[in-house]
Parts: structure tokens; sequence; C-alpha cells
């Protein structure tokens, strides 16, 4: 617990206070009258209204569109389940550069809607929704099928057998059970769309802007920080308003479930309305997902000498100018990797350790710091940046040079993470088995080695994998914390796009496709990872 | 915060955080000499925009000469790397800061992030681009036209001449052809803006603005957005099936595109209207509490050197400011001599930008 609650202090609460103090703290007196001059602004009331209703809209759209998806990954099995499972989660790791660029080809001017009916979004509000969607159905399949993979499909099967109609049966049993991990994956969704930046920038175009763009503009652009602390304020106090009610639900709702082996409750699709349901959500991805993936991968082929692998021989060279690095441009993939390495280190380290505590106790003080770990998705990464310049400054913690800056400024935002992914499962985890290993003489760390751990390592697995995902394609914090000459990939290629010429845009690409590979084998990586099926019965 | 408190904050967190995080963090350690420390150190830090960039060759020439090693910080965009500068007054990250540009100049010396330096071989630089001539607290390093570009060929297909002057963009033969970035959140963006206001004064912009409108110009967060998928003159507007003829962009953007075009083009496929142009300068200085003072003084006579200045130009795509350094072929050919850049005084800048910038917003994105 004190482990957590130091990290959390030293690197997120301490910077942000830092900076939010220099924009409300002044001659000695705190100035808290600029909240009503900011709020009263029309502009920024347009801002936070606008922030608020197409955060909600994206959450709506978001579960209704992954659900089924949930589903067929939990109950169904189909030969190439653990590609697309890999797949699908590639979104949500790309930097929103890129993604603004292949959504636009999709959308925009000429792209595939506009020639086949004449449809143009680019620049609409159904743009953002749509990217949204696209960086978020992941979360959701993820978050929830990773729980209903392993709820026992018996109980189900004996509510049928005691008269229940399938969906009475689902919506008596099973839904119950899968209700911590939706509103779990609903508050994600909503936390990451209601703080969109790089999306809602790219896509929206300058007509629509979110409380975390306004907040980077009067913090970056215009050295506001009084207005900006205020946002900053205002955002964080809602984030901790939305997160509050979500523990509060979730604390109603939470009880044992019976937790299986996740490789035998999948079955082959039988009957229409299962094929029904696998066609209908292979569609979505392919349409929704793969397709922009695939304009990417269409590009980064597309030289002035026909198709091949130019762009990618390129990335292996240094522009004799100097250009837009002074190392191969392929180099940023290990910078990636290394700083990816480390960042999931230290968010299962933390959030691990965070999470067990929070299983084991109770109390207020406890619930609040669940809720307290989930903050840093709330608070703008340029904030979080401008907090480290001003605070980690001196020895012994002098660190703004330093690489490990990078790795915990992604751990901020993976923690949570983890966090989420292994509380429903650890919380799950009967009491009376922890109770029957103390009776029998183990110690508490025997007691959760020998109990916990089996059934929660695969969500180990899928936490560190988000978390790895995740800081490989973060993009806010890294591209502001200045580092030695060694770019991470999201940031070769925004460098790259910010350069004129074919050579550098096709290298961008080719870069995004490297770095859609690199995500989607980590992520194939760890679905290899599997629980030993577990002998127990209970 | 105080600094004695925020002093005692930190004590009692690392005590709190001790070695756990630390430890966590996995034992690996980069060959990193730190900057600064003693005053003797032979490395120096030039902290800069995302934007620059710099040969090998040039770099190692400058250790040889002078036996100090550049360590470069990029910091973010030409604003951003500004204002955390300004964040961290007193306790810089490095000891020289390049690229405040005649947009923000007066911010940063109104915080005082200088230190007087009067670099060698300032007589050979042009006078005029001198803003802070008086006291040396900041040297011009090179200067930069955003002016609209044009697609040659889509002009040639429509038997249409290429717009030249601001008034002509507002034309109706131009109409739904132009391509801007957002004031607010672009460099580009905003000099396109204060060309238009250095043209039709600060009555008079506003007027202009609504033709514009009225005309069907389109307005997109950043440069990469306008240049890359809303052009069709350039390599990734072409991809993109772009169909924005004019964009703002660069008066170098043309020689760039036939640079990184594989095979180079006899002619760059993109042109530049001379006549909707805005001069930025950017400049370079001493940072306040800079750990290698002598290292960063010996960096800013590198920078107005002819070795340095005459390599900017297929780095960063810059003009250089000393009177004898040559331009490469490549810009002489390709790019466009600008008679008359638009200006604005630094000082007026200063103090309308942000309302110029708020009003400009209403009136054309809203």
């Amino acid at each position: 617990m004190a482990g957590p609650v130091a990290f959390f202090a030293l690197f997120f609460a301490y910077p942000v206070s830092a900076i939010v103090g220099r924009g409300l703290h002044a001659d000695g007196a705190w100035h808290f009258d600029r909240f009503g001059e900011v709020l009263g602004r029309s502009d920024i009331r347009e801002v936070l209204w606008f922030t608020t209703w197409q955060a909600l809209a994206s959450t709506a759209l978001t579960l209704l569109i992954a659900l089924p998806g949930a589903y067929v990954f939990a109950r169904l099995d189909f030969p190439g389940k653990r590609l697309l499972r890999a797949v699908v989660t590639v979104p949500f790791v790309l930097p929103t550069v890129v993604v603004g660029t292949a959504f636009l080809a999709l959308l925009g001017r000429g792209g595939l809607l506009d020639e086949l009916w004449g449809i143009r979004l680019d620049t609409t509000v159904w743009a953002i929704l749509l990217a949204h969607v696209f960086f978020n159905y992941a979360v959701v399949v993820r978050t929830v099928g990773g729980l209903w993979s392993q709820l026992d499909p018996r109980q189900e099967e004996a509510a049928r057998v005691l008269g229940a109609g399938r969906f009475a049966a689902w919506r008596r049993v099973t839904l119950p059970a899968l209700v911590p991990s939706l509103a779990a994956a609903a508050l994600m969704v909503f936390l990451f769309t209601f703080t969109s930046f790089g999306v809602v920038q790219i896509l929206g175009g300058p007509a629509f802007s979110t409380l975390e763009v306004e907040i980077y503009r009067q913090t970056a652009e215009f050295l506001d920080l009084p207005t900006a602390a205020v946002l900053t304020l205002v955002q964080f106090l809602t984030v901790g308003a939305v997160l509050a009610v979500h523990a509060w639900t979730v604390r109603r709702r939470e009880s044992a479930l019976r937790l299986v082996d996740p490789a035998r409750t999948a079955r082959r699709p039988r009957g229409a309305v299962r094929w029904l349901l696998l066609g209908g959500v292979l569609t979505t991805v392919v349409v929704l997902l793969l397709v922009p993936l695939a304009v990417l991968v269409e590009r980064s082929l597309d030289t002035p000498a026909g198709y091949g692998f130019g762009y990618y021989r390129e990335l292996g060279t240094v522009d004799p100018s100097g250009g837009a690095f002074l190392v191969p441009p392929i180099d940023a993939v290990w910078n990636s990797l290394r700083y990816a390495l480390a960042a999931t280190a230290i968010s299962v380290a933390v959030g691990g350790l965070a999470a067990a505590a929070l299983t084991r106790r109770a109390g207020r003080l406890v619930r609040g710091f669940d809720a307290l770990l989930m903050l840093p998705l709330g608070v703008s990464a340029v904030t979080v940046g401008f907090g480290f310049l001003i605070t980690l400054d001196e020895p012994p913690l002098d660190l703004r040079s330093s690489w490990i800056l990078v790795p915990l400024a992604q751990a901020l935002v993976g923690v949570p993470f983890v966090v989420r992914t292994m509380l429903p499962v650890l919380r799950a985890v009967d009491e009376r088995l922890r109770e029957a290993a103390a009776v029998l003489g183990a110690s508490p760390l025997r007691a959760w080695r020998e109990v916990d751990l089996p059934l929660v390592r695969r969500a180990l697995a899928v936490a560190a994998g988000f978390a790895f995902a995740v800081s490989l394609g973060e993009f806010g914090a890294t591209v502001f914390i200045a580092r030695p000459d060694n770019p991470t990939l999201p940031v070769a290629v925004a460098r790259l796009l910010g350069r004129p010429g074919e050579l550098n845009y096709g290298q961008a690409m080719a870069l995004s496709t490297i770095l859609m590979v690199a995500c989607a084998a980590a992520l194939l990586l760890l679905e290899r990872i599997r629980t030993e099926s577990t002998t127990e019965e209970f | 915060m105080n600094s004695q408190l925020r002093r005692a904050v930190r004590t009692v967190l690392v005590g709190a955080v001790g070695v756990c995080v630390l430890a966590a963090c996995g034992g690996e350690s980069k060959d990193k000499d730190p900057s600064g420390g003693a005053s003797g150190s032979k490395t120096v830090t030039l902290v800069s925009h995302d934007s620059f960039a710099v040969s090998d060759a040039v770099l190692k020439e400058f250790t040889a000469q002078t036996g100090y090693t550049v360590k470069v910080l990029k910091s973010g965009d030409a604003g951003t790397a500004l204002n955390k500068e300004i964040l961290t007054k007193g306790s810089p990250q490095g000891d020289v800061f390049f690229g405040v540009d005649n947009t923000l100049l007066s911010r940063a010396l109104d915080n005082d992030l200088f230190t007087p330096y009067e670099a060698k071989g300032l007589d050979q630089v042009a006078r005029q681009v001198q803003l802070d001539a008086g006291k040396h607290r900041v040297t011009p390093v090179d200067t930069g036209d955003i002016c609209v570009n044009y697609d040659k060929k889509f002009f040639a297909d429509k038997k249409l001449a290429p717009p030249r002057t601001f008034a002509d963009l507002a034309k109706p033969e131009y109409k739904n052809m132009l391509v801007v970035e957002n004031a607010a959140t672009s460099s580009p963006g905003l000099g396109f803006l204060l060309g238009s206001i250095g043209a039709y004064g600060e009555s008079g912009w506003q007027g202009y603005w609504n033709k514009l409108k009225d005309n069907g110009v389109k307005v997109v967060d950043g440069w990469e957005q306008a240049y890359n998928e809303e052009f069709s003159g350039s390599a990734g507007g072409k991809k993109a099936k772009a169909d924005r003829p004019l964009v703002v962009s660069y008066a170098s953007s043309p020689p760039v595109e036939v640079l990184y075009s594989d095979p180079q083009p006899a002619e760059a496929p993109t042109g530049v209207a001379t006549g909707t142009c805005f001069r930025q300068i950017e400049f370079a200085g001493l940072l306040t509490g800079a750990k290698n003072e002598a290292g960063g003084k010996a960096l800013l006579d590198f920078l107005i050197s002819k070795k340095f200045q005459e390599d900017m130009p297929l780095t960063m795509f810059v003009n250089p400011v000393v009177d004898d350094a040559k331009l490469p072929e490549l810009f002489t050919r390709h790019g466009a001599v600008v008679e008359k850049p638009e200006t604005v005084a630094a000082d007026t800048i200063a103090k309308n930008r942000e309302q110029w910038v708020r009003s400009w917003s209403s009136l054309v994105v809203k």
C-alpha cells in the first residue's frame, strides 16, 4: 500500500498540485475567484458542453458496437481468434496522429465512403465518434470479455434447466456478474473520450474543442496558467465525481463469482443466432478497425516506383542533411520498446501492489485510494508534463533529463489499467479459499501465491499487455518531456509528418505500420500466455 | 508553494518512496554524461523546438573547433518549448535556447529569460533582423517566410493564373481553393494571420477575413494536416486525393518537395504566391542560470558562423541571416525570392496577439 501511495504522491499529486498552484496562487494568496471569471466565459462553457455530450455519445456507441464483440470473444471459439483479439487491440495504442490520417483517408474527401456513396464525414462530430469507437472497442472487448470468458456457463445452463428462457437466463445470471466489468469498461471509455485530445484536434477541425485541448492551448500556447489551472481542476472534479459514482455502483454489485478456465467456456458456434452474431462482429471489426489500418499499410507501400518496400529501406538510413533525426528512424523502434518495457514493469509492480492492497482491506480510506488511482487518466498530459518540469528539477530527484522520466509518465497511465483489470478478478476470488489456506498454515504471501495468483495470472498478463501497449503508443507525455535525440515511434511519426516531401510522408506511414505490427506482435505474445487448467472445483 | 515548503515536501516524499520505486525502475542506466555540473564541463546543451535539425558533420566541426560536445534537447513546438523555459526560469534544462521567433520574442524578453551576450560575427548579420540590437539578449539566427503555396499542375490544367497577393485570395475565381491553419494552434497559421494584419492594418483585417470566409477558406488545426491531407500539390496530398490547390506553408516548401522526391523532378510541383508572405525571424539566446556559460557563448558564436548558416537551408529549410552565406543550388533553382514580406512590430504583436487570435477564432472558426 505504501509503495503505490508514495509513487502517486511523488509523480502525480506533487507535480500536478505544483503547476495548479502556480496558476491559482499569487502574491501570497489563493485566487479562487478566478473560477467564476473563467467559467463565466461563453467560449469556455461551450467547450465544457461539447466535451460532456460527445463523451456520453461515444461511450454509448462504443458499448453498443463492442458488446456483441465481447460475447463472441468470450464464448465462441473460431479459427484465428487469438490473432483477431490482438488485432482489435492495436487501434487502442496507435498514436492519434496516425489514426487521424487513416480516418481522413476513410471518411474524408475522395475517401472510401466518398467513392462508394458520396458520404463525407470529416470535420463532423460523426468522425470523432467513430474514431472514439475505433480506439475504445478493445477496452470493452477485453475488460468485459475477459471476465465473461471466466464465468462458468453451467450456471446459466442450470437456470435454463430450471425453465428460464435463453434471454432471461442471461439477464438473471450472467448480466449481474458482468455489471462490475461493464461499469469499469464504460467508465474507462468515458474517461478516455472525455479527455480526448488528438482525435478531436485532427478529425474535428478547429470548430470542436474539448477541455483537454483547451487546457493544452491555454498552457502551452498562451501560458495562461490561471485559466489552465481552473480548467484542470474542473476536469479533475468531473473525473473524480464519475469515479466516485463508479466506485459506489461497483460496491453494490460485487459478489464472489465462480471463475473457471476460459479455455473451457468457449465453444464452436452452433445455431443460426450464434453464427449471425459471429458474422456481424467480424464484419464490424473489418469495416471499423481493419480498413483504416489497411489504408496505412497501403500508403506505406505505395512508392513512386510502384508498390514495394522502398520507404522501409529508407528507414534504416540517416538523412545526409540531418533531416528530422540524427539517427536512422528505425532506431525509434528500439527506443520505444525499451521505454515500454520499463513502463510495463513499473505499472505492473505499482498496480499489482495496489490491487492486492485494495482486495485485502476495506474501509473508507482504501476505497478513496481506489478512486484516486484512476485520477491520472483524467489529468491532461500537458499538466503532468509541466508539473514534472517545475518539480523534478533538483537533486535527489533531478529527473528532467533522465530517460526514466518517460516510462514514469507512461506508467501513470498504465497503473490504472493494471488495477482495473486485476481488481474485478481479484475481488471475485472467494475469500473462504484464502481462509482455508490460512487455516492450513500458509502465510499471507504463500496464500496469495497459491490461491490468488493462479486465478489472476491471466488478468495479470492482460494488464501487462495493456500497460505495454499504452506506453508503446503514448504520445502526449512523451512528446512533452524533453529528451536527448532518441525519439519514440509516435514522436518519430509526428516528426516525419511535420516535414514536406513524399519520402518523409512515406516513411511516416512505414513507421506507423511497424508500430502497428509491433503492437500486434506484443499483444499476440500475451494471448499465448494461458493459465494452466486449475483443477480445483469450488 | 515557496521553495522551503517545496523542499520539505520533496524530502518527505523521497523518504517515503525510498528505494522501492527507483529499484523497480530496473537497473538500466544509459551512458549519459551529466550536462553541466562543473563549470569546466565539455558538454553544452541546446534546447530547441522539434523542427531543429543540423548535419552531424557540422556538429563535429563545432566540437573540433571548441572542444565542446553539443547535446540537443527537442522540447515540443516553438511556443511550447519557449513556455517550458519560462516556467523553469532560473533552473534551465540547458545552456542555449534556439527557436524563439518575432511573434514570441517579447514574451521571452519580458520574462528575463536570457543573459545578454554579443556574439562574435554579429557585424555580418543584416541589421533589419537584429530586433534586440541595443541589449543583445538574443541573437538572430535565421529567417523564413510563411507564404501561400500553390499546386502548379492544378492551375496549368485549369488555364488559370495562380494568385499572387492577399487580395487575390479573396477573388471568386479562387473560391473553395485555400486551406489555412488555425492561428490559435499553429505557427504558420498565426504567421498568415499576422501577414494579413500587416497588409490590411489593425482596422481592416477582419473585413478581409470575412471575404476569405465567404470565398470558402478551410481551416484545419495544424500544418501537417493542411499540407499532407488537404493540399493537392504535396506528395501526401496527392495520395490523399486532396482537392485544395492553395495552402499556407513556407517559401522553402517547394525546394523541399523536390529534395524528398525520388527521383527528383526537374521542376518543383508547387509554387509560392510571393505577395502573401509574413517574415519569421528566429533567435537564440544564452539561458539565465546556464550551467555552462562559456560553452553556451561558444555555441551562439557558432550559430552565426558561415558553417552553420550554410547548413541550415537543407536541414531546417530556412534562410541564413549572415551576408556572405550562400544558398544551396536547390534553393536558388526552386525557391522563391520574397521581395516584400509583411511584418508587424514585435511589441505590437505582444500587446495584441491573444486578442487577435480570439477575434479571429470567433470570426472564422465558429
